[in-house]
């Protein structure tokens, strides 16, 4: 296996995000709370869990779309965020190398804007072009790049369909020329039958620029299909990270466990031959969630010593690590 | 657009023709006559009904109105200064000039204020400042201009003697002071009210955040995004805001003894003096229609997908 280059490097990244409870009394949602996290040059890092779990905050927090609360953010081995240093670096510089797919493509663009200067402001903001004629080309490839007429520059958002809208956000940030994409749930509201034409318009983008995707979705069969590792969240940490197929294969964690037994099968005589795990009650409140491991509420096998304290996150096998005590105690 | 333009103003002169009708057919319908008095004998509103034509049938003085303004006369007015011509009247000695000005530097002053303090309240949604604000929005929404310009009167001019009490001939620029702010208070507030909701409602969206990640700065993510997707309802109330300033400079108008138009379109009624009342209706209705004309087409310019064609999507 050739060497692999760490291009995201993410330590101990929080984002807690005050809420107001009447006159001068504030409690915080720990939307993320510690997660680290290494994101190799050209690989496809997925991101899963329920809903509220943080997996859109991580990713918007990685990008510093949202100001981190704490930890470390290093790109490229330069450090961009360092709660503790008080480093912040201005992110202009770096817009041109990270950017986002946003979850809901008809919100996300401007409405007052024709397509042509939604694509176009950002070719502005980093000056990437030498006068207007090679502007209007720019925004022609693009649109040409992710499958849209280039006649569709003059048009407003509202004119195009929902997969038509995602790909005009796409074109919109592969246009500054990107190394590292979030892609926040960029399928998730589109119509099933859009969705792998988006899905596999995303793989050949990352095989043809050599992109780097953390993808975050909530459908594990999706995230198995284009991502190389998947990580799994819980109430803002990480709990379970591994190379797609062995996760699949071989969850170790508890909580990935029942995920993966709830992903259905197209099968029925498998599907009813199937052990399925059903976890008790609901995912608690991030504003106040429990002590110790936080799966300890839900999880059938909690002891006394998963409700004091806070498991490691450690390698139980090659590249596969995991957050339990059990594991510890017994093995992978 | 050219054609849509054309539309619209074919379109007012039908709405000033049915103005007209309504005013003319609603102020003949209140009992009375304008030379009726105490002393007046039955043979003289006779004879001034023939003199001024109010004997012809209904429908031939309704003509003769429609007309004469076509050939631009206004009539003469048949009571509040008797023979006068009713153009002369309106825009002579300025007083139409003064309250169109003073109607102007009230708009822009409520524009110029009310947008910035609202865009800042909804980005320090939360702050003291923005609560300040909230307070005294509200209460500049409640508080009568007659109350405000009568307060503003007590406390800079005859109490602090800063400002000039007596605006009869406003050649100083600083009498317009007090009665530009009398007149924009409440505008202003509301204004800053509906830039703040609609505002706060845009900086939530995903496309602010969508700008933030091309790595827009922030100066032009708020003007070039997030305002002009929260201007609409601003623009909306700008319309019948201008009609309410010009209308409602009346109060204002006697309160600071400013020579302006504003208690010409409360006495003529109150006089019965027709040809006034029709004048200061029409003015008037012509100014609301052109504003809402003006209205419809800033629309086009800060909401592209807002289409003037009848052609059906």
């Amino acid at each position: 296996m050739e060497e692999r280059k760490k291009l995201l490097q993410i330590r101990d990244l929080k984002k807690h995000f005050a809420i107001k409870r009447g006159f001068r009394n504030k409690t915080f949602v720990k939307a993320v709370d510690g997660v680290s996290l290494d994101i190799y040059k050209g690989e496809t890092l997925g991101l899963v869990g329920e809903s509220g779990c943080g997996k859109t905050t991580l990713g918007r927090t990685a990008i510093r779309l949202y100001e981190p609360t704490g930890g470390q953010i290093i790109y490229d081995d330069k450090t961009i965020y360092d709660g503790e240093k008080k480093i912040k670096e201005p992110m202009l510089p770096y817009r041109r190398k990270m950017q986002i797919i946003f979850q809901d493509p008809s919100a996300s663009l401007d409405p007052r804007m024709t397509v042509g200067e939604i694509v176009g402001e950002a070719l502005d903001i980093h000056k990437l072009y030498q006068g207007k004629n090679e502007r209007m080309g720019r925004i022609k490839s693009l649109l040409d790049a992710v499958g849209l007429n280039t006649e569709h520059s003059n048009r407003f958002p509202h004119e195009f369909s929902g997969g038509q809208q995602q790909r005009i956000g796409i074109a919109r940030a592969l246009a500054v020329e990107p190394e590292f994409i979030v892609c926040d749930e960029p399928i998730s509201a589109l119509d099933v039958s859009i969705q792998s034409q988006v899905v596999n318009m995303l793989e050949d983008l990352q095989a043809e620029l050599g992109l780097t995707y953390l993808f975050i979705a909530h459908d594990i069969s999706v995230v198995r299909h284009i991502s190389n590792r998947i990580g799994v969240m819980y109430l803002g940490n990480l709990v379970e990270l591994a190379k797609s197929t062995e996760l699949y294969k071989n969850p170790i964690h508890p909580y990935t466990k029942t995920l993966m037994s709830a992903v259905p099968i197209p099968d029925p005589e498998k599907t009813r031959a199937r052990e399925r795990l059903i976890l008790e009650g609901d995912i608690p409140s991030p504003m106040n969630p429990p002590k110790g491991c936080k799966f300890h509420t839900r999880c059938p096998y909690a002891t006394a010593r998963c409700k004091e304290e806070i498991p490691q996150f450690k390698e139980y096998g090659k590249e596969h690590f995991a957050a339990c005590h059990m594991l510890e105690t017994y093995g992978a | 657009m050219f054609s849509y333009i054309v539309k619209r103003i074919l379109a007012a002169i039908a709405t000033v023709l049915l103005v007209m009708t309504i005013t003319f057919f609603l102020m003949n319908a209140i009992p009375g006559s304008p030379f009726l008095t105490e002393k007046s004998t039955p043979q003289q509103i006779e004879l001034a009904n023939e003199k001024y034509g109010l004997n012809e049938p209904y429908i031939i003085q309704l003509k003769n109105y429609v007309v004469n303004y076509f050939k631009g006369d206004l009539g003469v007015s048949l009571k509040m200064q008797e023979g006068a011509d009713v153009g002369t009247i309106i825009f002579g000695q300025n007083k139409f000039l003064i309250s169109i000005k003073l109607g102007l530097l009230s708009l822009l002053t409520s524009i110029i204020l009310g947008i910035p303090l609202g865009c800042y309240a909804a980005y320090h949604r939360g702050s003291w400042i923005d609560g300040l604000l909230r307070v005294i929005t509200t209460v500049g929404v409640a508080v009568p201009t007659f109350v405000l310009a009568a307060v503003l009167l007590i406390v800079f001019a005859v109490k602090l003697g800063w400002l000039p009490t007596l605006s009869g001939s406003l050649d100083n620029p600083l009498a317009y002071i007090m009665p530009v702010i009398s007149l924009a208070f409440y505008d202003i507030c509301y204004i800053a009210k509906l830039t703040r909701t609609s505002m706060l409602d845009a900086i939530n969206q995903d496309y602010i955040r969508t700008a933030k990640a091309k790595g827009v700065k922030n100066k032009w993510i708020v003007l070039k995004h997030a305002l002009r997707n929260s201007l609409i309802p601003v623009v909306t109330f700008l319309g019948p805001l201008t009609a309410g300033i010009i209308t409602g400079s009346f109060v204002v108008e006697t309160t600071f003894s400013i020579p302006g138009l504003g208690k010409y379109f409360v006495e003529s009624v109150l006089n019965r003096d027709y040809p006034i009342i029709m004048a200061t209706t029409v003015l008037l209705a012509s100014l609301v229609i052109f504003m809402n004309l003006v209205v419809d087409i800033v629309y086009k310019f800060i909401d592209p997908r807002i289409t003037y064609t009848s052609k059906e999507a």
